[in-house]
């Protein structure tokens, strides 16, 4: 199975590097912005073909790795 | 004193941090690599050194954290045992969980790489025993990623326990303002564990240990541990 996991910074964790792109936008003239938070996506191709199975091997892979939970939070789409 | 520097892929302190502590304690450390499962017999304090373990992929230090040998030191530090992260291991002791929070981008996204005042908060712990309360001392930073952030809670409780190790400060002591130096929350340089046999800091007091050098206001926290252990 196929599955991608998105990482992003919580609500209210600054983010200078979002903010530093949001400048770099309205420099080049793209108008209509309000705000830019970065993050991370990952596309992992998993062994089964078990949902319950994908999900459970997701969830502890973010938990474990891909995210801080300190400041990050997690979601993950499966695609079959 | 019986030292050990974890060695990661990328670490790059842990020469200098090898010399500060043979200086200190007349005994040299043990390297040992990071697939390692276990720490030299007696090992009274362990050190993850600076550098860039992983080339910083995905959050600096979050894949050294996951290595074999952490999970000894985490017996080693459960057991009570010293350990001393600097810079990219402080940021691997928050990746392990053997201290909160998490050190983020600095706030105006340089890299900074300069000599930097530090406020000793306390001298009662095996890491601070040869310096004074208050002391105002001159080391060195270099990173990229040390601006400490935690939950409002977190910080509440690392302020109340006495966990703050360091604050980034001036010349004359003052603390923060222009002297923090990547946004620290509270200006924070360095931090305890709960039972303080853990520290991790992002300066490099291992680069301050010799007057012809720079300066030699390290020296004392390697004193210290070799007086302590």
């Amino acid at each position: 199975m196929k599955a991608r996991v998105t990482v992003t910074l919580k609500t209210g964790v600054l983010d200078p590097q979002g903010k530093a792109i949001e400048g770099a936008l309205g420099s080049l003239g793209v108008a209509g912005v309000d705000s830019v938070r970065q993050g991370k996506l990952f596309d992992v191709e998993l062994a089964t073909d078990d949902p319950a199975e994908a999900e459970a091997t997701l969830k502890a892979m973010c938990e474990k790795l891909l995210a801080n939970t300190v400041i990050e939070s997690y979601r993950y789409d499966i695609s079959g | 004193m019986n030292a050990a520097v974890i060695v990661f892929p990328g670490s790059n302190r842990e020469r200098d941090v090898a010399a500060a502590l043979a200086r200190a304690s007349g005994k040299a450390p043990a390297f040992v690599w990071h697939t390692e499962t276990e720490l030299p017999a007696g090992t009274d304090l362990v050190v993850l050194p600076g550098g860039f373990s992983y080339g910083d992929y995905l959050r600096c230090g979050a894949i050294a954290a996951r290595s074999p040998a952490m999970d000894a030191v985490r017996a080693h530090a459960a057991r009570g045992g010293l350990v001393l992260g600097i810079c990219n291991g402080f940021q691997i002791l928050v990746e392990s969980g053997l201290l909160p929070g998490i050190l983020t981008r600095n706030a105006d996204l340089r890299f900074v790489c300069r000599q930097q005042h530090l406020k000793v908060e306390r001298a009662d712990t095996a890491f601070t025993r040869a310096y004074q309360p208050g002391q105002v001392i001159e080391v060195c930073i270099a990173h990229g990623e040390g601006n400490y952030f935690a939950d409002p809670e977190t910080v509440a409780r690392l302020e109340g326990d006495g966990r703050v190790a360091f604050r980034y400060c001036d010349a004359d002591g003052v603390v923060g303002g222009r002297a923090n130096p990547n946004g620290s929350v509270n200006d924070i340089a360095g931090v305890y564990s709960e039972q303080r046999n853990v520290l991790g800091l992002m300066p490099h007091p291992e680069n301050l240990i010799d007057a012809a050098i720079g300066g030699t206001d390290g020296a004392p926290l390697f004193a210290g541990l070799a007086q302590a252990a």
